[in-house]
């Protein structure tokens, strides 16, 4: 699979996640993804960009432009090295949250994307992937 | 800080958002808001989604507070100019905004602030 951009960028404060939110936008189009595609991997990227921020006490989002021969998308790396997740499956519910949110962030980006996962240990950190196909 | 204008359209408060919002602007549109229905004596607000392209769970859940609230206050909130890939997005993620009134455009939305309140005009003490 040809990676055509990689980029990362620090995720540590509300500027550096609307920044992403250009960033993901912009290799969208690169890629050639449908309006309503763009528009569903901005909206993932903005919730676990604000996850990072929020849970994780900031770390990086990585960015790659994938061409794997038939078919390109996007992909999104968000890596934190925060307290971790001590139940990934209780976190993944809709409607679960630990900060007064609506707790869809996990389980509703989840349900924007092709491809989706999460990696998380305790007092280690939390990185999550996401890819969104054309 | 950038801020969110509200104008002042006859007895209704129109709010515009064009700007990538930052979470904290919208919680500071939340408060100036609530004040100015109260301040103005305004019987609706509405909210001209139209520039957005994103609309995550906070956005989404900025505005259902925001209809909430005016509604406390006894003032209808409409949601006008959603883009159509921005609710296949909200709806897809899990958040539905069922409790929200919404229209196509200002126009629409006028119309429909100018009827409900005609419909609840009836005996309804004057502001």
């Amino acid at each position: 699979m040809a990676v055509l951009r990689d980029e990362m960028i620090g995720l540590r404060s509300m500027d550096d996640m609307i920044k992403a939110r250009q960033l993901v936008r912009d290799c969208a189009i690169f890629q050639g993804l449908s309006l309503v595609d763009q528009t569903k991997i901005v909206t993932a990227a903005s919730e676990l960009a604000r996850n990072t921020l929020i849970h994780g006490g900031g770390g990086e989002m990585r960015l790659q432009a994938l061409n794997d021969g038939s078919r390109r998308g996007v992909k999104v790396i968000f890596a934190d090295r925060g307290p971790g997740i001590p139940n990934i499956e209780l976190a993944m519910k809709d409607g679960y949250t630990t900060r007064g949110g609506l707790g869809l962030g996990l389980s509703g980006s989840k349900r924007l994307v092709n491809e989706f996962s999460i990696e998380s240990q305790s007092g280690k950190g939390t990185t999550v992937s996401i890819v969104r196909w054309k | 800080m950038e801020r969110i204008p509200i104008l002042k359209m006859g007895p209704y408060l129109l709010v515009t958002i064009q700007v990538d919002m930052h979470d904290r602007v919208a919680m500071t549109l939340q408060d100036e808001l609530t004040q100015r229905i109260v301040s103005e004596r305004a019987r609706g607000v509405l909210l001209d989604i139209s520039s957005v392209d994103v609309v995550d769970s906070f956005i989404g859940r900025m505005i259902g507070n925001i209809a909430s609230m005016s509604r406390v206050l006894d003032a209808e909130t409409v949601v006008v100019g959603m883009r159509p890939a921005v609710a296949i997005t909200l709806v897809e993620l899990g958040l539905a905004l069922p409790s929200i009134r919404t229209a196509l455009n200002v126009d629409a939305g006028m119309t429909l602030l100018k009827s409900a309140r005609k419909m609840a005009g009836n005996g309804r003490p004057a502001r």
